[in-house]
C-alpha cells in the first residue's frame, strides 16, 4: 500500500538550518548535512533543502550544502530556492538532488516547468506555491512570501500540475511555523483539483494535526521544519502514533 | 567493477554514491567498451521512455545485452527495468529488450499519477537480489508507467492494480522502485545485488 509521507524541510540561509514564524524571526537550527541525516535516521521519507535568501551570491553555498547533504543520504532529496532558469535546476540536479523546488520562477515564466520536466522528467520538478487566505480565496504570493500575484492558488495549481510538475509543495502561509495546525481546506480544494501528489506545508504542531491533514485535506504528504529541528515532535513517535489512528506510513522503517 | 550504464536520463550520482558507500567500484559510463569489460552492469533511470532510444542510436543496447546474455549480473532500475520488457505505451516507437514479456502501461485512471512515495513490497520466496528483505519492506517509488506482474516477478506491489516491482531471471534483475533512495532496505538489495 502506497504510505503517507512525512517530509522533513530544512530553510537554509547562509549555510545553516534557520526557522522562522510566519516567514520571519529566524532562528538557528544547525548544519544541513547533520540534520539532514537525523532526520533520516529518525524515519524521514524525505528531505527538503530551501534556499529562503536565495541570492546569486550564495549560489555557492547552497550547491556546497547540497553535495555535502546528498553524499550520505539515501532517501529523496529534493533543492529549492533561487532557481530561476534551466541551468540553475541543471547544477542542482548536479550536486546530487533528486528534485527541484521552484516558486517565484514558475509563476513568471510557466513554461519553465515544462523546460525541466522534459530535461529531468515531470517526477523531479515540484511546484512551490505559498498561499495565503485572502477575501476571496487563497492567493499565491512570491518572493519569500513579501509579493502578492493576485492569482488563486488552486487555479495556479491545476496551471503548473498541466505545465509538467510532478509535484505541489503547498505551504499555508498564514499557519507557516505557528504550529497551530494545517490548514486542511486550502490542501484539501488543491488535492481534488490536481491529479499529482499534494504536500502540505505549514502549520505542523502534532500528531493530530497530520492525521487531520492525510484524513481532510487529503493531502499525499506532510512537510514539516520546526517541530522535528527543535526536537518537540520525532518522526519515529510520530509514525508511531499516524500507524495507531491507520493512517499508512513507512512503519517500521 | 560495476558500470553505470549513462545515457542521458536519470540521477546517476545516487546511485554511484550508493555503491561508493556499499565499498563497491562503481563508474558511470556511456562507453559500449566500458560496458563490455565491466564485471557488472546497472541500467539506471527515470524519465520518459524515449529517452531509452539514446541506447540504440549509440551501440549500448548490443553491448548490453551480449554482457547480459554471457552471463554477467544486470540490473535495471525504474526506467531501466521497464526497457528489459517488450516495450511500453509511452512511446511505442521506441522497442524494448523483450527479455520479459509484455508492455509497462499507465496506471488506472482511479489513482493518481504519478505513483510517487513509499509502498510495501509482497516478495516472493527465493529471489537472489532480494535475499534478507522482509515481506511488506517499504521502497521509493516514482512512475506513471508500470510493468506486469509476470512469471518472473519475485515482488509486487499494489497502486490501482498489482504491478511488478522486482522481475529477475537468471542474472538478469529489474527493479521498477529505486534501491538508492530506499533507505537500508534499498543499500541492502544493492549489497545482494554485487554479491551475486
Amino acid at each position: 500500500m502506497l504510505t503517507k509521507r512525512i517530509i522533513a524541510c530544512l530553510d537554509m540561509d547562509g549555510g545553516r538550518v534557520v526557522k522562522g514564524v510566519r516567514f520571519n524571526n529566524l532562528r538557528d537550527a544547525g548544519d544541513p548535512s547533520e540534520s539532514a541525516a537525523a532526520h533520516a535516521r529518525d524515519g524521514a521519507d524525505e528531505i527538503v533543502l530551501l534556499d529562503i535568501t536565495a541570492t546569486s551570491g550564495n549560489r555557492r553555498t547552497l550547491l556546497d550544502a547540497v553535495r555535502s547533504t546528498a553524499r550520505s543520504l539515501f532517501v529523496p532529496f529534493t533543492v529549492g530556492g533561487g532557481i530561476r532558469q534551466l541551468q540553475d535546476a541543471a547544477a542542482v540536479f548536479d550536486a546530487g538532488a533528486d528534485k527541484i523546488a521552484i516558486n517565484s520562477a514558475a509563476v513568471r515564466n510557466p513554461a519553465l516547468i515544462g523546460e525541466i520536466a522534459r530535461r529531468f522528467g515531470s517526477q523531479s520538478v515540484v511546484v512551490a506555491i505559498d498561499a495565503r487566505e485572502v477575501d476571496r480565496g487563497f492567493e499565491v504570493f512570491v518572493a519569500g512570501g513579501r509579493v502578492p500575484t493576485s492569482r488563486g492558488a488552486i487555479q495556479w495549481a491545476r496551471e503548473a500540475a498541466a505545465w509538467g510538475a510532478g509535484e505541489i509543495l503547498l505551504t499555508s502561509m498564514d499557519r507557516d511555523g505557528t504550529q497551530s495546525g494545517f490548514d486542511c481546506a486550502l490542501v484539501r480544494e488543491v488535492a481534488e483539483a490536481v491529479s499529482i501528489p499534494v504536500i502540505a506545508s505549514g502549520g505542523a504542531g502534532s500528531a493530530r494535526d497530520f492525521i487531520e491533514v492525510f484524513r481532510d485535506g487529503r493531502a499525499d504528504a506532510a512537510l514539516a521544519a520546526s517541530i522535528f529541528h527543535f526536537g518537540m515532535e520525532n518522526i519515529a513517535q510520530l509514525k508511531r502514533e499516524l500507524h495507531d489512528a491507520s493512517i499508512p506510513v513507512r512503519w517500521p522503517c | 567493477m560495476i558500470a553505470i550504464v549513462d545515457y542521458g536520463a536519470g540521477n546517476l550520482h545516487s546511485v554511484k554514491k550508493a555503491f561508493d558507500c556499499l565499498g563497491a567500484e562503481a563508474v558511470v559510463t556511456d562507453q559500449p567498451g566500458t560496458v563490455a569489460a565491466a564485471s557488472k552492469i546497472v541500467l539506471p533511470g527515470v524519465g520518459h521512455f524515449s529517452s531509452l532510444r539514446a541506447l540504440n542510436t549509440t551501440g549500448l543496447d548490443e553491448a548490453l545485452l551480449q554482457s547480459a546474455s554471457a552471463g554477467k549480473p544486470f540490473l535495471g532500475i525504474c526506467l531501466g527495468m521497464q526497457w528489459l520488457f517488450e516495450g511500453s505505451e509511452e512511446c511505442l516507437e521506441v522497442a524494448g529488450a523483450g527479455v520479459f514479456p509484455g508492455r509497462c502501461r499507465q496506471f488506472p485512471s482511479s489513482v493518481k499519477s504519478p505513483h510517487v512515495g513509499w509502498n510495501s513490497l509482497t516478495v516472493q520466496e527465493g529471489s537472489r537480489l532480494l535475499r534478507g528483505i522482509a515481506q511488506d519492506s517499504f521502497v521509493y517509488y516514482t512512475h506513471s508507467f508500470h510493468a506486469p506482474v509476470v512469471t518472473e516477478t519475485t515482488a509486487a506491489s499494489e497502486y490501482g492494480l498489482r504491478f511488478a516491482g522486482a522481475v529477475e531471471r537468471g542474472n538478469i534483475f529489474g527493479v521498477q522502485f529505486h534501491p538508492e533512495k530506499s533507505g537500508d532496505v534499498g543499500l541492502s538489495i544493492l549489497k545482494n545485488f554485487c554479491e551475486v
